[in-house]
């Protein structure tokens, strides 16, 4: 692909709101995980994105009230994204100016409470009860183009954990046929108990905080975020953040089990890197998915081995945020960015002993080194596999 | 942006397969909804068979059906599936067990909730581990399906299958969201004009509001384009089947619509 220009970004998660929030808590080695409180859910950590509960949106969106839809605005909000976003609409018209985002469970919280407030006689949902503002997967795609007061398409896109690192490569078709000339991107998801309880019941939720690469890891820990990047069609002269590649995949396995020898992540980073016509030397850092489950960190390492042999430094940032499921990949993405912009790569965090059984160079503590490429992996449910390729144009 | 369509699926009630619904959507056969019951496809290893929904079945039966149609081998196909809704009968099931007082969620259940479920099943059932992505748009899925497939087609230069499915909502979503009946269609869209392509597609998003949405057709299946978001790709295919040039303009948001220009491939 021709690169894309990345001039703004933003990501709010556990970590704080904002990036400042987020790379002072990286740099302190502080986890935005802490014991579950969410409702009646009590078990394993999770990664809370602070004071959703007291949230407002603008009094013209109303309607759109839900808590992925409070955490899109406190995401919105920082970095001076909406500044940002103003001048890409002024450039190019708001016409030309696509929405992309991710997300695995929109506002389906407000669905579990109308469920538990229905009728007695008749079990119909509450009259206040806004399902297409809400619950349905377009309600943040079409939230942010109305407040944004953008024109051009809006696409929600679902694939499970790689929604909104998918983004990125569907936004960056749209630009490259002609649709649009530049796109928000990203994604959002926040936390609910269809996700905390449905995990659960696959025996993926760890007690403790999740230790992803560690030889003791037992599990996932949730988090929720929102993040947003503005991609645009390649500027002259522009030597800023860009997406360099892309590349997706299936695992043609199983619904909820990765493929056990990584052969669907494999073949997302090398779409990747094809797409970016580097070879697997020119990556410097790759954010792992690295969830935490003794099967995903295993079949990753074998892939990652694979494409790039066995010294390609790497971590996973989960056992800081959590797993933000939907919007995982943006807020990898975000962390990726950071980590080029700032030659700081964070390692993975609560590691007592890197699983031996892992042949991969698994960071377990922070590094400072200049940087110039990263590929940042997000791996779903149903197999979706998708790459990510960041770096800077020159 | 063009593109061409190489092959179609459709499924729907009473509207079972391509050669059925042309005839229908010619005017040269009466429509007959009939119950549909989709069999799990036997594509699929026996776990997959017992587990798959009916959601999936539509989406995998139809891109079968379309991928088979234009001579495209699945499982190096890549794919666009759109749905509005996924499946409404799994999530409404994990709902509802959320509202007991036990709150136990099944497993399959919660697999089977995801967005991308469909393409999952695809992937197993065809072997495919081709670029995939599943999207849900409301009522604008089918123009935001072909939207994304075509751009697919024009900017990596190979066949994308758009698949777009829905199945019917139950109580007591579907007073809030009311989809009586299922639908699903397929398109294998290529870059090239090939030996059975059906039309050459050119595709616009444009920001303003659509001016035509109707269907030359009878009123049961106007009735049918409004039950369904998969089905407001009916307008498409009454022009694929009548072998004849037009335009269809498909409502995306409040203000913008994607129009597509039909140009039917007349074989020689």
């Amino acid at each position: 692909m021709t690169p894309l220009a990345i001039p703004a970004y933003t990501a709010t998660s556990a970590l704080g709101r904002g990036l400042t929030a987020m790379r002072a808590a990286l740099e302190a080695g502080r986890s935005g995980l802490a014991p579950c409180n969410f409702e009646d859910v009590e078990r394993g950590y999770i990664g809370r994105v602070a004071g959703l509960e007291d949230e407002r949106l603008p009094e013209r969106f109303a309607g759109y009230d839900c808590r992925n839809n409070r955490l899109a605005w406190a995401g919105l909000s920082q970095d001076d994204f909406v500044p940002a976003v103003i001048a890409a609409r002024e450039r190019y018209g708001p016409g030309r100016v696509a929405v992309v985002l991710g997300t695995s469970t929109s506002g389906i919280l407000s669905t579990e409470h109308a469920y538990r407030r229905r009728n007695s006689d008749g079990g119909a949902l509450p009259a206040d009860f806004d399902f297409v503002r809400t619950h349905d997967l377009m309600s943040v795609s079409q939230f942010v183009r109305e407040s944004l007061g953008l024109l051009g398409p809006a696409i929600t896109i679902s694939t499970a954990c790689s929604s909104s690192a998918q983004s990125f490569g569907r936004a960056a078709r749209l630009i490259a046929a002609g649709v649009v000339d530049a796109a928000i991107v990203g994604g959002v998801d926040s936390l609910c108990q269809t996700t905390l309880r449905g995990f659960a019941s696959l025996e993926l939720i760890s007690p403790d905080r999740c230790r992803p690469c560690d030889a003791e890891r037992d599990g996932i820990s949730i988090g929720e975020a929102a993040g947003f990047a503005i991609l645009e069609k390649p500027r002259a002269r522009w030597t800023g953040l860009s997406l360099l590649g892309f590349g997706a995949s299936a695992d043609a396995h199983h619904m909820s089990a990765p493929h056990p020898g990584g052969e669907g992540a494999r073949l997302a980073m090398a779409a990747a890197l094809a797409d970016a016509g580097l070879h697997p030397g020119q990556i410097d850092y790759v954010n792992l998915h690295g969830t935490g489950s003794r099967t995903n960190d295993t079949a990753e390492d074998a892939a990652l081995v694979a494409v790039f042999g066995p010294d390609k430094p790497c971590s996973s940032t989960k056992g800081w945020t959590g797993h933000a499921l939907g919007a995982a990949g943006i807020l990898e993405m975000a962390i990726a960015a950071q980590a080029l912009a700032h030659g700081f790569l964070p390692g993975c965090l609560g590691v007592t002993r890197v699983d031996p059984a892992l042949r991969s160079s698994v960071l377990t503590e922070n590094v400072r080194r200049p940087i110039r490429a990263v590929l940042s992996n997000s791996l779903g449910f149903g197999g979706n596999n998708c790459s990510l390729i960041l770096g800077t144009t020159t | 942006m063009h593109c061409f369509v190489s092959g179609v699926g459709v499924l729907a009630a009473g509207i079972e397969g391509w050669a059925v619904s042309e005839a229908i959507l010619a005017g040269r056969v009466a429509y007959a909804p009939l119950p549909l019951t989709p069999r799990p496809p036997d594509i699929l290893p026996p776990a997959e068979r017992r587990r798959v929904g009916f959601s999936a079945r539509l989406a995998v039966l139809v891109s079968l059906e379309a991928a088979r149609a234009a001579n495209e081998p699945p499982e190096t196909l890549a794919s666009v599936f759109g749905s509005s809704n996924g499946d409404p009968a799994v999530i409404h099931a994990i709902l509802e067990a959320l509202a007991t007082p036990e709150k136990q969620v099944s497993p399959t259940q919660f697999h089977n909730s995801v967005h991308n479920a469909a393409a999952g099943y695809w992937g197993i059932g065809t072997g495919s581990r081709a670029d995939t992505t599943s999207i849900g748009c409301h009522d604008f899925t089918f123009g935001a399906t072909m939207l994304q497939a075509a751009a697919e087609v024009a900017s990596q230069r190979r066949a994308v299958l758009a698949c777009v499915y829905d199945a019917p909502m139950p109580e007591p979503l579907a007073a809030l969201r009311p989809t009586p009946a299922p639908f699903a269609a397929a398109f294998v869209l290529t870059p090239e004009r090939r030996k059975g392509s059906v039309a050459r597609l050119a595709l616009e998003f444009a920001a303003r509001p659509a001016r035509r949405t109707g269907i030359e057709s009878e009123p049961c299946l106007i009735e049918l384009m409004h039950a369904n978001p998969a089905a407001r790709s009916l307008p498409l295919l009454a022009l694929l089947a009548r072998r004849r040039a037009g335009v269809v303009e498909t409502a995306c948001h409040d203000g913008a619509c994607l129009t597509i220009e039909v140009e039917p491939c007349l074989q020689v």
